[in-house]
């Protein structure tokens, strides 16, 4: 973290989750007409919530919590867990689950 | 001379003295359960959404559900649960700042970031007691049928009525029943005296049902105010069960970050890290709190925005 002078850096990020946050919010009161398509399953606004959130994430992980600046093998060891087990784990209750109660 | 060197790293990495992940061992500890708790989370969360897909035309809006904000009447959706946020990303920041100044060892900057960081985090949980408040003392209130399906009272415009409006009139009555408890014969009464009223299922394509239907579903279900685990007026008693395990779950991270927060910022007044020679407690509870702050952004979106 010596890479860092001052503390500009944190606030920016501050900006970020901040902006992103209150479009989210804007997004969720006003609900455009437009983004009410639906596409596989879902409509394009929770397409567009799920990337927010994914961008404000990787915002939080890898500046606030500085994984940015830990070595490759730390990096691949938080990274691939996370990225293989839950995309995994989202994809088999969502496509299996349409059996439940049948 | 090469391989000597060669040599020498060899041995270096048997001995245990080279740090592959270039972490000391107590990050690498707390980024390991941090890693088994994104886990966890995930499986409630994605369990959560099973559910919600599985009930999908009935399941509630959370923008019905919180729609309070202190100190203002009326529908307020997602605001008091936006301010939420906002706190908890300012007590993440003030975080950074903390661990920031450790790391050039200002000892009186620490302090003041870390009781700041504290101060939000008490928020934080404070308003999240005042929601769980709100969430089971209940707000405009429904009719559960013997088949424990929740059922909306609505008027000939199609505008979701409490049971204060129903039973009191329109006039006399308000959108919330503001903790007032109302018998299923008052409500049973009143639904027989309006005949345009009718009942209709929660969500976004919840099905409608005549008056002589809806009055048939009091006559033989009841009345539900509020939240339990069993009961819930907003709809499938599951959405109360995952909102009560989720923010519950999430809530209790963070108290018991903000104890941590505590420890630690009881220790930096001692003057332990400044005799110890480095802050590095101070980072690794840091990841602990940004990481509730992680959880919450995902929470956020899948519980309230979704």
């Amino acid at each position: 973290m010596a890479e860092h002078n001052g503390t500009w850096w944190i606030w920016k990020v501050f900006w970020i989750l901040l902006i992103v946050t209150t479009v989210e919010v804007a997004l969720g009161i006003i609900k455009p007409e437009f983004m009410l398509t639906q596409v596989a399953g879902t409509s394009i606004l929770n397409y567009v919530f799920i990337i927010l959130t994914v961008f404000k994430a990787a915002y939080i992980v890898q500046v606030f919590m500085h994984v940015k600046f830990e070595n490759k093998a730390m990096k691949y060891s938080l990274y691939l867990p996370t990225l293989i087990l839950i995309p995994y784990l989202t994809f088999i209750l969502l496509s299996e689950g349409s059996y439940l109660f049948q | 001379m090469a391989s000597t060197a060669e040599m020498t790293k060899e041995e270096n990495h048997w001995g245990g003295a080279s740090r592959p992940l270039g972490a000391r061992y107590g990050k690498l500890m707390m980024w390991f359960f941090l890693l088994s708790d994104a886990l966890t989370f995930s499986g409630f969360l994605t369990a959560y959404g099973l559910m919600r897909f599985k009930y999908e035309k009935t399941w509630p809006i959370a923008e019905n559900v919180f729609t309070h904000f202190p100190g203002i009447e009326g529908d307020q959706p997602l605001l008091y649960v936006a301010l939420m946020t906002f706190i908890l990303i300012m007590s993440s920041v003030t975080m950074v700042l903390a661990v920031n100044a450790g790391e050039k060892m200002k000892r009186g900057a620490v302090t003041n970031w870390m009781l700041l960081t504290i101060i939000g985090g008490l928020i934080f949980v404070g308003s999240q007691a005042w929601e769980w408040y709100h969430f089971i003392s209940g707000d405009s209130g429904a009719i559960e049928t013997d088949h424990a399906e929740i059922l909306h009272v609505y008027s000939e415009e199609g505008e979701r009525l409490s049971f204060s409006q129903l039973v009191h009139g329109m006039e006399n009555g308000h959108a919330s029943n503001h903790g007032e408890t109302f018998t299923k014969e008052e409500v049973l009464s009143a639904l027989k005296a309006n005949t345009t009223y009718y009942l209709q299922e929660p969500g976004k394509a919840g099905k409608k049902f005549d008056h002589v239907a809806s009055v048939n579903f009091l006559e033989e279900g009841d009345i539900v105010q509020g939240a339990n685990m069993t009961h819930n007026e907003y709809g499938r008693k599951q959405f109360a069960n995952f909102f009560f395990f989720i923010t519950g779950f999430h809530g209790f991270h963070v108290f018991s970050g903000v104890v941590i927060n505590f420890v630690i910022f009881y220790n930096i007044l001692l003057g332990t890290y400044e005799r110890r020679g480095h802050y590095r407690m101070v980072e690794k509870v840091g990841l602990y709190w940004h990481f509730v702050d992680l959880v919450w952004v995902f929470v956020f979106t899948f519980f309230y925005l979704v």
